[in-house]
Parts: structure tokens; C-alpha cells; sequence
């Protein structure tokens, strides 16, 4: 199987300027990479920057040393040192994310929120919503909240939301911040059916759990956060 | 996407005798992508944007325009007129105060058609219809096509700004605060109003604006400007969520959370 995804010797530590310049770090030398096919699980307690590094790979917070290296149109780049071009491009065609919450756009109806990365992507407009209520239907949210923005949602049927959005596209490479975080059993046994068939179509997996048993359902390997601890290597 | 930008800007400065309106400024912008410049007032990011589009003649630096013809135009070099031209064609620029855009005693379907006219469309039924149209897409009834922008509300006369700059189908748009002085909810419909046009229409955009959040939910990249010097610049959400700069950590921490 392919390696879309190495990561290697990244740091990252953070500059609060408003507090005196005070320097606080996250991590340090971290260093893996994640097959096509492959779930892997950051792990380690609140605060070990699992976060962080998710963040870092999808361009959302700036890495301070080391290398990120996806597979891209074709190619190889550090995204690590990609310019903002280039990291929308990524996000648009290699990276997709599921992030903790929803972050809603006035106005546009849960539908469309789940159809626009497919849209993005050039796709039509209706195969796109097609796929998004198929998706939606999947996750079990009531069809009668389909066409409202879903900023007065619940957080759990926000969380949906962002599922489906996060898992409606084929991008190569998907991560995912604590995906089942507010969900019931029944539609977290639906996100490890929907985990596992991103497997089965060889895209590599990088996610965050804190649920122990969807953890143990779809992790292929933990990988300790606390190994990458920024103090351990300063040390 | 090409691979090529639409708009290069460099070096660009432009002083009021020793004050600094906007200092070294340089930046490509490519087909599609908006920019948001974000600071505080006296930042100098209206002095920017009046550069940029030419309204206002830098004191140094240079910035190069992609004409549709592919050629590249160096914008302080064109004649006054050459200019005015690309600014009724190919450009757009949305005022923060609907008034300095739109003709205010001229029907809302003349504000759109006006337009049209500049480029050579004299067709009377076609550029009504082509108004009709326009105001149906920024969510104006067609009924007040025929009413003075006057007698429109804040929110509309925006709205009605927006059509007006768009009708001919310009490339590029400028825009100055163009949710300012609107209510929250007027200002979400006109967000996500131009947020929808922008990506159906594939515009590039350099939007100025103090609001975090209009930033946020527009553009996918910004400068943060303090002083007349861009302090930080970089994808819209990087910036926001992981700012590097202490002024741009000052703005963040600032936003009042709801």
C-alpha cells in the first residue's frame, strides 16, 4: 500500500505574546507516517497536543520545524512549508477533516453544508446533494432538518452534519477530531461502518478518540502522543 | 485555475508627505481567490485598496494586471482613461456607504443598467431584462426595479450596490467594508449573498474589512495591517486560529465571543 502521509521531526510550541512573550510547547520530534487503507489513533491524555498535530497536517496552525509530506496531484510537497495556494489546493483534492464542531454558515441548509466540498471539487451541484442525503439519511438525522441552516441543531446532530460533510468527498486522506464525541451508540456504530469503508477504499486515517470502544473498532495502531512531549526532547 | 496570478503587486507604498498611508506592501492575488486585509482604523488598508484599484497613485512599488487578453498591464502606467475603463468593465468596487457607489436619484434598474451602457449594450429590452435579472439574484423584487435607490433600505441599497458592480461580469472586485453599518441579520444575508456570488462567479475579491468574522467567513486568505505595514499574512483560518504576530494575537483575543 501507498504512504500518502509522513510526518517528520515537526515542532510546534506557541508565542503568547499578550503574556510577555511567554513561549509554551507542544511537541517535538514528531515523527510517523500512515499507509493508504491504515486507521491510526493519536493518543494520550488532554493537553499532549493530539489536537495540535491534526491541525498542523490540515495547514490550520503553523509548523515551526520539520516536514509534512503528502502525496499530491501527482506529486510530493511539505506542507509544512506550502504556501496558502498550495494548502487550499490540498484541502480541496488530498485532505479532508472532520472537525469537533460545526462551524455554520448563515443562511445555508444542512444539505448544502454537506454538498459543498463535493461542489467545490467541481461536481454537480444536484449528485452532489444526492450523495448528501444518502449520507445524511445514513446518519439517521431527521430528513425535516434537511433544508435548515443547522446553526440551532443540536450538538449531535450538528456533529452529523459535519460527518457527512467530512466523509462525502474521496480524498485520499481523511482526519478526524474526535468525530463521535457527542454522538448515541446507534450513530457511532454508524461512523465506525462509515471509518471502515474508508479503509476498504485505501484511504489513510488519522484520528483522535476518546470513546475506548470506537477506538478499539477501528484502530489499526495507537500512536503515543506523550512520546512527542515538546519538554522530553529539550531536555 | 490557472497557474497564473490575475494581480501582482510589489513594493507598494504610498505616503501623505511624511506619514505613512500603506508601506511595502507586495502580494499576487490569482482568478477566484479573495483577500481579506484586516486592521484596525488607520491601518492603512483603505489606502491600500484605493491603490489597488487605482483610485488613489501609490508614491512607489509597482502592481501588474492580467487583462482578459492575457496581456500584463502595469496599473499606474495606463492612461486615466484605460483605467476608467477597466473600473467600469472588468473591476467592481462596493463602497461601505451604498450612496458613493450608486447614482441615488436614478432608478434601481438605471443604477444596473448604467452599467451595461459602458460597455456598449444599447439594446433597451435586453439590458432591463439583464437588470431584471440582477436584482432577482441579490434578492430585490422586481416590482421596485423602477424605484430610486433613495427609497430603499440600508441592507437593499447594498445589495443593490453589489448588482450594480457585478452586471459586467468583472474579474475583480474591491470592497470597503461592505457590511459596515448594517444590522447583524441584514449583514448575514448579505454575507452569505456574496459568499454564494463569489464562488458561483468564480471572482477574485480584496475585501477591507475590521471584522474578524466577515474575514472568516469570505476569504480564504488575509493580511493583517498595523501602522501601514502588513504584519501578518497567510491562509484566512491559519492566521485566526494560530496567530503569530502580537498585534494580530491582540485582534483575536478582542472578539467578543456570542
Amino acid at each position: 500500500m501507498a504512504t500518502p502521509l509522513v510526518v517528520s521531526d515537526v515542532a510546534k510550541s506557541f508565542t503568547m505574546h499578550l503574556r510577555d512573550g511567554v513561549t509554551l510547547p507542544v511537541v517535538a520530534g514528531v515523527s510517523f507516517s500512515i499507509r493508504g487503507g491504515e486507521c491510526a489513533v493519536l493518543g494520550g491524555p488532554s493537553g499532549a497536543g493530539k489536537s495540535s498535530i491534526l491541525k498542523m497536517l490540515y495547514g490550520n496552525y503553523a509548523v515551526d520545524e520539520g516536514q509534512i509530506i503528502v502525496q499530491h496531484g501527482g506529486g510530493l510537497i511539505d506542507l509544512a512549508s506550502a504556501s496558502p495556494r498550495t494548502v487550499l489546493s490540498v484541502r480541496r483534492h488530498t485532505i479532508g477533516y472532520v472537525s469537533q464542531f460545526l462551524r455554520t454558515v448563515p443562511r445555508v441548509s444542512a444539505l448544502d453544508v454537506v454538498a459543498e466540498p463535493l461542489v467545490e471539487r467541481g461536481g454537480d451541484r444536484e449528485t452532489a446533494r444526492a450523495k448528501a442525503r444518502s449520507l445524511l439519511a445514513q446518519l439517521n438525522l431527521p430528513e425535516k432538518l434537511w433544508a435548515l441552516p443547522p446553526a440551532t441543531f443540536s450538538g449531535g446532530e450538528q456533529q452529523r452534519v459535519n460527518i457527512a460533510r467530512g466523509f462525502i468527498t474521496e480524498h485520499p486522506i481523511l482526519l478526524l477530531d474526535e468525530p463521535t464525541a457527542s454522538l448515541d451508540a446507534r450513530n457511532r456504530d454508524v461512523v465506525v461502518e462509515l471509518i471502515a469503508a474508508k479503509k476498504a477504499a485505501g484511504v489513510a486515517l488519522l484520528g483522535i478518540f476518546h470513546d475506548l470502544d470506537v477506538r478499539d473498532a477501528v484502530a489499526d495502531r495507537v500512536i503515543d502522543v506523550t512520546a512527542f512531549a515538546a519538554g522530553k526532547i529539550a531536555a | 485555475m490557472t497557474d497564473e496570478p490575475l494581480l501582482r503587486v510589489s513594493a507598494l507604498s504610498k505616503f501623505y508627505g511624511s506619514r505613512v498611508g500603506c508601506e511595502n506592501v507586495t502580494f499576487d492575488l490569482w482568478p477566484g481567490e479573495v483577500l481579506a486585509v484586516v486592521g484596525e482604523s488607520g491601518s492603512g488598508k483603505t489606502t491600500l485598496l484605493n491603490c489597488l484599484s487605482t483610485r488613489l497613485l501609490p508614491s512607489s512599488g509597482t502592481a501588474s494586471y492580467r487583462m482578459r487578453d492575457g496581456q500584463w498591464r502595469e496599473l499606474y502606467r495606463m492612461s486615466e482613461a484605460e483605467r476608467r475603463f477597466l473600473m467600469r468593465t472588468d473591476w467592481g468596487f462596493v463602497h461601505q456607504n451604498p450612496a458613493d457607489g450608486l447614482r441615488m436619484t436614478v432608478s434601481a434598474g438605471a443604477n444596473v443598467g448604467e452599467r451595461l451602457m459602458a460597455v456598449g449594450d444599447r439594446h433597451y429590452g435586453r439590458i432591463r431584462a439583464t437588470a431584471v435579472d440582477w436584482l432577482s439574484r441579490v434578492e430585490i423584487d422586481e416590482d421596485r426595479i423602477d424605484d430610486e435607490p433613495r427609497a430603499f433600505s440600508g441592507g437593499m441599497r447594498q445589495r443593490l450596490q453589489i448588482a450594480r458592480n457585478l452586471v459586467t461580469g468583472p474579474r475583480l472586485v474591491f470592497m470597503d467594508e461592505p457590511t459596515g453599518g448594517l444590522d447583524v441579520s441584514v449583514q448575514a444575508r448579505l454575507l452569505d449573498l456574496l459568499r454564494g456570488l463569489v464562488t458561483d462567479l468564480g471572482l477574485a475579491a480584496i475585501v477591507v474589512t475590521h471584522d474578524l468574522a466577515v474575514a472568516r467567513l469570505l476569504s480564504q486568505r488575509m493580511m493583517v495591517m498595523k501602522d501601514g505595514h502588513v504584519v501578518e499574512s497567510g491562509l484566512t483560518d491559519r492566521v485566526l486560529d494560530d496567530p503569530r504576530a502580537p498585534y494580530t494575537q491582540l485582534l483575536v483575543s478582542s472578539i467578543l465571543q456570542v
